[in-house]
């Protein structure tokens, strides 16, 4: 069956998902029972009234045992019921929703950038070595060096507040415009994807060169092919299986960035959501955005799989 | 810190041998003996005790206003500026980097408590132990640890060393997966299974052998995972969620920064500075430690390849030669490092011919047909001599003169048959496309012609073989489709290297008289490398000897195996269990084939050899006829040796 393999791995993947939501949730949940005191007056702080601290209590299910809160919550989930915001009493559901489309634009372009910009890096460095190959290393320490919010506040101070080539903070949606739309995807990608670019390039130039120097590659310079073809078919292609690999943990790395990068350029996405529900101590929403968060990471780990096997007939073919 | 998985790229591949070389060496002393690693430790030994002498060296208070002087740039009272409320960026910076160091201390003393055990016992033991802690790792890997760290920190009241020892546990899966596979690489060691033959406590074994080969490792991965934990710190802090104002942080810093650029752009550089410098620190630490590593590893293997000499005028070929290699030589590496491997090597093989290259490894005779098919790495180049192929200087043309002649002129099969073919195709397709390149026909046309060459080879089902992928045939089946891609182009010549030894011996016979009817039929030459001269005596009709990087004898084969002029073709036929029987007990040579580097200025097999006398010391010694044109040696003392045998039969 030309299909099976497919099935098998997204098979495998959701049966993955469902211990993996389980820890997150019951990580976040155990938080709960860790904190000292009563976990309702410490989120709220201060200034919390008792009938405040009483209706947390409830809406938490900090009343029942942890257990039973957590069952609640979940059995809330299976329903697509995610609870409801401390703070402004929204749903949560909707409140994520509205905000996905913003987070999913600035991984969807940073990957975008990384697998496109970094293979491109990586192909000429691993044909053209020399400078390119040493500036390369100093890209990708600089990569490693600069957090994503420090990238993201210079870009801003430079480009946006100085030189008012981008615009500084906000967003629009695609639908809205389109050009707005880019223009302020722009800084905040740049500054996403430069690690992603980094290690991508690094890595196709070392598959690329590990290819080339690959006996099969040989057989086929050896007898006749020619050296486009070669590249073009057989190296780019063997190359590419580890460079997924490493595109997969860049776009989990750049998911995890958005939380910094939403704050320092103020978009609506659900990193933003996140810091901001942390400092309002907003424990549903905490928990929402981890479920979307862990569920998007299950969908990068699907999507690397089904490339990989699409490349490796070992994985097709078992 | 986006990519907080970040240790996993790159680092399995380190793993165990990595901590190998560096545990042999002394970590620290690595370190030490690399500039970058020296500035690397001095800076962050200076920030660390710059930070801990805040309160001594300090100008002032973290949070001392002096509204007097606000966003004032360095000046002797205040080295690094002022910011919005006046306070001392120096002081600022040195007390905020307290809670940096401070907390990444705490990420990576939660890495290393959980992840070194773990990782070690995964490794060591196995089993089920190892499937527990492997998987549980690889679903901790899953968790998006951005969200559970902004968790812990709404429930802990923005406490960052809980945040911090969170980052600590959860980075501790992806190095606890790194750690495991070295300290499964070290189990699988001899010394380890001595010590456990000798029965050694197992607490010990982990203690005194495990633990010290995983060291290297183990090193590595802290300090990226350092590096990672303070762009996490910073970049926490720089979202307010750490200490609350006015307490000094990094992060915050740079916030305030931001807030007041308009007035005051410098001041984001000292905070910037500090941490983009500290990361990297660590970051260069790391990398330095597995720089270390990987060189004991594949020293040799980098550089670029050496000048090519500048050619003398190819002397005319003789007209019958089909190929002529005249005074080749192939050197890797350049400049210093340059090491000639091949030496002034001369053959020829005649149209329709088979010649044997015949040697020992390191002998020189794969990278001398690799070089004749135009297929050095890119680290090796012919650094003096010349390759004429039909009357074709090949060697002087470079890439243009190859691309004419491969396929049709020149075919090649590689070494081992399972790498022969690339994997991600299947054998039908890769041969028709190779087909199509060298033939440029229809796509039709291209497939019949390939399941024709698999039949060619006999393969007796070519239409089902045509549609496995590599991995679904067997060895000897993927050098007959090996040999058919070598046929695509009906070459004229076919380079075979050692096709047999990765085989079975009931397949290598059958491989060989595939060579041998092939020939037969195509009437094409063949040139056949391998350390086994009976596989040559069965197919050629020449015999080339190679060792340390020259040709010492050449032949025809009936002759040289009845009559061999060089002592080492000597051993090798009477260490060569299918040769000369007349020997009562198999000779073995002491010693061992010198390496490049290595090669005496005289006789290269002097050292080993039990006729050497003070003339095979003193000069190189030149290949030359002895008693025939047809026969070759480079032995100065040839026909004195052949004499005794040849009464002695």
């Amino acid at each position: 069956m030309r299909g099976g393999w497919l099935v098998r791995i997204i098979g495998i993947r959701i049966l993955t998902a469902i211990p993996l939501v389980l820890l997150v949730s019951f990580i976040i949940f155990a938080l709960e029972s860790f904190v000292p005191g009563n976990p309702a007056e410490t989120i709220l702080g201060q200034n919390a009234t008792p009938q405040n601290v009483a209706a947390l209590d409830h809406q938490l299910g900090l009343n029942r045992s942890f257990l039973v809160g957590f069952w609640t919550w979940l059995t809330g989930v299976v329903h697509g019921n995610l609870g409801t915001s401390i703070l402004s009493g929204e749903s949560v559901s909707s409140l994520l929703d509205g905000r996905l489309g913003v987070t999913l634009s600035l991984v969807i372009c940073s990957v975008l950038v990384s697998a496109v910009v970094g293979v491109g890096l990586g192909l000429l460095s691993a044909y053209r070595g020399g400078w390119l190959g040493t500036a390369l290393d100093v890209v990708s320490l600089a990569g490693l060096a600069l957090p994503t919010f420090l990238v993201g506040t210079v870009l801003v101070v430079l480009l946006a507040v100085r030189a008012k080539v981008f615009p500084a903070t906000g967003y629009v949606t695609l639908a809205q415009s389109p050009v707005a739309w880019f223009e302020h995807l722009v800084l905040p990608v740049c500054s996403l994807s430069l690690l992603g670019v980094a290690s991508v390039a690094k890595q196709a130039r070392d598959s690329i060169l590990e290819a080339l120097e690959a006996d099969y590659i040989a057989m086929l310079r050896g007898n006749g092919m020619s050296e486009r073809e070669i590249l073009a078919k057989h190296v780019l292609r063997n190359a590419a299986m580890p460079v997924i690999t490493v595109l997969g943990l860049v776009a989990i790395g750049t998911l995890g960035g958005t939380v910094f990068i939403e704050s320092v350029f103020v978009l609506p996405g659900l990193g933003s959501l996140a810091t901001q529900s942390t400092v309002d101590h907003d424990l549903p929403v905490i928990l929402g955005v981890g479920l979307y968060f862990t569920v998007l990471v299950v969908c990068i780990n699907l999507l690397v799989d089904i490339g990989y096997g699409l490349l490796n007939p070992r994985v097709k073919t078992r | 810190m986006s990519v907080i998985n970040a240790p996993l790229v790159g680092g399995a591949s380190a793993s165990a041998q990595a901590a190998e070389a560096a545990a042999s060496r002394g970590i620290i002393r690595t370190i030490l003996r690399s500039p970058r690693g020296v500035c690397a430790v001095a800076f962050l030994l200076l920030v660390i005790i710059a930070c801990a002498l805040a309160a001594v060296i300090a100008p002032s208070g973290p949070i001392v206003q002096d509204l007097s002087a606000v966003n004032r740039g360095p000046s002797s009272h205040h080295l690094l500026g002022t910011d919005a409320l006046g306070r001392d960026l120096l002081s600022r910076l040195l007390y905020g980097g307290r809670s940096s160091l401070v907390g990444v201390a705490e990420a990576v003393l939660a890495l290393l408590v959980i992840s070194v055990p773990l990782g070690v016992v995964a490794g060591y033991t196995g089993g089920a132990v190892d499937r527990v802690i492997t998987r549980t790792a690889d679903l901790v890997m899953s968790i998006p640890v951005i969200i559970i760290l902004l968790a812990v920190l709404a429930m802990f009241g923005r406490s960052m060393s809980t945040a911090m020892v969170a980052l600590g546990v959860l980075g501790a899966a992806g190095v606890t997966r790194v750690v495991r596979s070295a300290a499964l690489a070290v189990r699988e060691e001899a010394f380890i299974a001595a010590a456990e033959v000798m029965g050694q406590a197992r607490r010990d074994i982990i203690f005194r052998h495990i633990l010290p080969q995983c060291r290297g490792v183990i090193v590595v991965q802290t300090s990226l995972f350092a590096a990672i934990a303070l762009g996490v710190q910073t970049g926490l802090t720089y979202l307010s969620l750490g200490p609350a104002p006015p307490a000094p942080t990094w992060g915050g810093m740079v916030g305030d920064a931001v807030t007041a650029f308009y007035t005051s752009p410098w001041q984001i550089v000292p905070p910037g500075a500090a941490i983009a410098l500290t990361v990297v620190a660590f970051g260069v630490l790391g990398d330095v430690v597995r720089d270390a590593i990987a060189d004991t590893h594949s020293a040799g293997a980098s550089g670029r390849p050496p000048h090519r000499a500048r050619r003398p005028a190819p002397a005319a070929a003789p007209a019958e030669a089909l190929v002529h290699v005249e005074g080749m030589s192939v050197a890797f590496g350049s400049g210093a490092d340059e090491t000639t491997v091949v030496q002034g090597v001369t053959f020829t093989v005649g149209a329709g011919e088979a010649v044997g290259i015949v040697g020992e490894s390191g002998s020189g005779k794969t990278v001398t047909v690799k070089a004749l098919a135009g297929l050095l790495p890119r680290t090796a180049a012919v650094t003096a001599g010349s390759i004429s192929f039909a009357g074709t200087e090949l060697s002087a043309g470079g890439r243009r003169a190859y691309r004419r002649v491969r396929g049709h002129g020149i075919a090649i099969v590689t070494q081992e048959p399972m790498r022969a073919l690339d994997p991600t195709f299947r054998v039908g397709k890769l041969l028709a496309d190779l087909v199509r390149a060298v033939d440029r026909c229809s796509r039709g046309s291209a497939r019949t012609r390939a399941l024709e060459l698999l039949g060619r080879v006999q393969i007796l089902d070519p239409e089902d073989v045509a549609q496995r992928y590599p991995h679904q045939i067997s060895g000897g089946m993927a050098q007959r489709v090996a040999i058919a891609m070598a046929l695509a182009g009906r070459p004229k010549l076919l380079i075979a290297d050692e096709p047999t030894t990765a085989l079975d011996v009931t397949v290598q016979a059958e491989i060989l008289d595939l060579l041998r009817g092939l020939q037969r039929e195509t009437g094409m030459a063949l040139v056949l490398v391998s350390h086994d001269l009976g596989v040559v005596a069965e197919i050629c009709s020449r015999v080339c000897v190679m060792y340390a990087g020259e040709i010492v004898e050449v032949a025809h084969t009936e002759e040289l195996f009845a009559q061999p002029f060089h002592p080492y073709t000597r051993a090798l036929l009477n260490a060569s269990p299918g040769g000369r029987s007349d020997t009562t007990a198999l000779e073995v040579l002491p010693g061992g084939v010198p390496s490049p580097r290595g090669w005496p200025i005289g006789c290269h097999f002097a050292d080993r050899c039990a006729f050497a006398v003070e003339t095979c010391m003193a000069a190189p010694v030149p290949l030359r006829p002895v008693f025939d044109a047809d026969r070759q040696a480079r032995c100065v003392r040839a026909e004195e040796l052949a004499a005794p045998v040849e009464a002695a039969t």
